[in-house]
């Protein structure tokens, strides 16, 4: 690895983990498209901010774009509060208009000058080794990290100083008000911290990639933890192993770098999606069939309890029964029966099913409790449905 | 006064504005106005692979294409909203974003081949409309006419979507196939753009002209012709001044004309527009 592809990998690495904090709370905001609308809105600034300082590398011009996100915010809200258009249509109007304005100045203005807007809406992260920080004539590594890194002490000290108060206003914004936490000033407030990232990411990834940056990794933490404190860790993390890999793959096909980390990013969600191991859809998949089993097999136990030691036993309590008494195939019977004297909850002799004494408790937990235990709120399958119906039947 | 040239492009601008107007109102009725900008960022990877498939850059291979993948975005965004906790908006950005970069992967891998034939498809980027010959905008109005039609066809269905869907539901239509529908037909209207206006901003000429049409009315019929002609006239007045003004992109222009449409609707309305109100709320006093 040579030391300008370390240099890219830092700069990555950095401002995906920049993004990655205050897009956490913009997933749990249910405010995801802002940063899609914030990222393209700053390019006015951008311009802006360029005419007046000629130098695409002046605070100033962070400054100047970073406050055009904020007006942008500003100017949904205007919108939305005359109630004239729902918040969608209002983002959906603000950002394409202070887009095109910028485009436009772009195009008319600054024809002739390192500014275009193909850099701006994809991001030029292979040249980022090669923008140097100078300091007092000494080479201190490339600008593009001290900027990335900057923005992520930035969001880190935010999140760090109104950690309780964002929470709070996250999970429940009424109590948030009425503690006097002032909503409001913490929503400017995250909103400027994501300003500012963009800004800063933007020359690193582009207007929108750096969308998949702020709300791909957290949308892939949130799918794996209920802890917030989890949940900012986890998608700094995720953001810093897709910027890695992003940057390999492009490497090696050859391809835009920032055009494949969103697409690490998006196949990291893709997994986490499919696989996380509380709420994946194949987590979910199988529990939803375990509990199928389980609901039945817990109905064999009550029916087996029920006629133990009464005259009709020998008759009722034969596995070839089941079939007729239950509504099962045969397949269902012979599987919930497998599954019952898995768990030693009877034993089978000659078709004749007996309780073992744990199967026996368990039909007295059932009878006195209900079916399954906290997880059986989640809908069980049809078979399911028809042996409910007909124990459910008076003999 | 018009040229050949210039009437081209202001013919496939207003092609597009009105059939996007058309579509865009049940967008923003339903609060849905952002999908067209995930359906529209969606479209580049479609774009690519077809060109990647067939080696052509006909129009209608490239929209096929930006079809294809625009509704698989939309797909993606109501599996990922039915089937986990992220939310609608969460799901809208990541699966915009997260298009656009492999549309941008397939993009640079095209420009990485050797032969030169790639030339062109970054115009998708930001549209060129001054690019537009006749038989694009005979392809764009063909399959405008397809997306109006049926919505014509279609208009009770869409009604019943738009407004209350369980009552759809509770009277036996299929609502999902509605949907699904509707989501086609939507597409269209953004691929028949792209070309013109570009990925980064067809997605307003979803919101604009709806949003301008809902200030004058309360009646669906009324809005979508209001919304379709305030669509074309954005089209054809940015297309008008870009070319009458030197360095000023059809695209962004367009947009920006459907903006000033929108101000002025929000503003002037009668009854719901904000002069109106201010002056009653005087008259109260």
């Amino acid at each position: 690895m040579t030391s300008a592809q370390f240099d890219i990998q830092l700069v990555a690495v950095m401002t995906a983990a920049a993004c990655a904090l205050p897009g956490s709370f913009l997933i749990l905001r249910k405010m995801g498209m802002m940063t899609d609308a914030i990222s393209h809105a700053i390019l006015p600034g951008i311009v802006v901010g360029f005419f007046l300082t000629e130098n695409l590398s002046s605070p100033f011009l962070v400054i100047a774009a970073a406050a055009t996100g904020v007006l942008t915010v500003f100017l949904v809200e205007v919108i939305r509060d005359t109630k004239l258009v729902k918040e969608d249509a209002a983002i959906g109007l603000v950002f394409p208009a202070l887009f095109s304005i910028g485009v436009v100045l772009i195009s008319r203005f600054a024809g002739d000058v390192h500014l275009d807007a193909d850099v701006v809406l994809l991001g030029e992260l292979a040249f980022a080794p090669f923008d140097r920080m100078m300091l007092f004539g000494a080479d201190v590594g490339p600008r593009g990290l001290y900027v990335s890194g900057g923005v992520f002490l930035l969001s880190a000290a935010f999140i760090g100083a109104f950690y309780k108060e964002l929470k709070c206003s996250t999970f429940d914004p009424a109590l948030a008000a009425a503690l006097g936490l002032a909503p409001g000033l913490l929503h400017y407030g995250l909103m400027s911290v994501v300003s500012m990232t963009a800004v800063a990411a933007f020359d690193v990834v582009g207007s929108i990639l750096v969308v998949a940056m702020f709300v791909g990794p957290p949308a892939a933490a949130y799918l794996l933890t209920d802890r917030l404190p989890v949940m900012l860790g986890g998608s700094v993390g995720i953001g810093a192993a897709c910027a890695i890999a992003g940057y390999w793959v492009a490497h090696v096909l050859d391809v835009s770098i920032a055009g494949s980390m969103a697409g690490c990013i998006g196949v990291a969600f893709g997994l986490t999606f499919l696989f996380s191991p509380e709420r994946g859809i194949v987590a979910s998949w199988r529990r939803r069939r375990r509990q199928k089993w389980v609901f039945a097999a817990q109905m064999l136990l009550v029916h087996l309890f029920h006629h133990e030691d009464t005259p009709e036993e020998a008759i009722e309590n034969r596995s070839r029964h089941l079939q007729e008494h239950f509504g099962w195939t045969a397949d269902a019977a012979e599987k919930t029966v497998d599954y019952a004297d898995e768990r030693d909850w009877l034993t089978v002799e000659d078709e004749r099913l007996r309780l073992t004494s744990s199967g026996r408790d368990e039909a007295r937990r059932v009878l006195r409790r209900g079916t399954g235990g906290a997880r059986a709120q989640a809908p069980v399958g049809s078979m399911a449905h028809a042996s409910a119906r007909r124990v459910a039947e008076p003999a | 006064m018009l040229d050949y040239t210039l009437r081209t492009v202001a013919m496939g601008a207003a092609t597009l504005g009105a059939v996007s107007g058309a579509l865009g109102v049940y967008a923003v009725l339903r609060g849905q106005s952002l999908i067209g900008d995930a359906m529209s960022h969606a479209a580049l990877p479609g774009i690519a692979v077809a060109y990647l498939v067939t080696q052509s850059k006909l129009p209608l291979v490239l929209m096929a294409g930006a079809a294809g993948t625009g509704w698989l975005a939309t797909l993606a965004v109501m599996a990922i909203v039915r089937r986990s906790r992220v939310k609608y908006d969460g799901a809208l950005a990541l699966v915009l974003s997260v298009f656009f970069g492999i549309g941008l992967v397939l993009l640079t891998y095209i420009q990485g081949q050797p032969d030169a034939g790639q030339a062109g498809l970054d115009t998708f980027l930001f549209g060129q409309a001054a690019a537009l010959i006749t038989s694009d905008v005979i392809t764009m109005a063909g399959l405008g006419a397809v997306a109006l039609a049926g919505v014509g066809l279609f208009w009770k269905e869409f009604k019943l979507l738009a407004f209350d869907e369980a009552f759809g539901k509770s009277l036996g239509f299929p609502m999902r196939a509605i949907d699904v529908g509707l989501t086609t037909l939507t597409v269209i209207a953004i691929v028949i753009g792209l070309q013109a206006v570009g990925v980064v901003l067809m997605s307003a000429m979803i919101v604009a002209p709806a949003a301008a049409a809902r200030q004058w009315t309360d009646r669906l019929g009324v809005m979508m012709g209001l919304s379709t002609a305030f669509g074309a006239m954005a089209g054809v007045a940015g297309a008008l001044l870009s070319s009458a003004t030197a360095n000023l992109p059809t695209g962004p222009t367009i947009v920006l004309c459907a903006t000033v449409i929108v101000a002025v609707s929000m503003l002037l309305a009668p009854h719901r527009g904000l002069v109106f109100r201010w002056y009653r709320r005087r008259q109260r006093v």
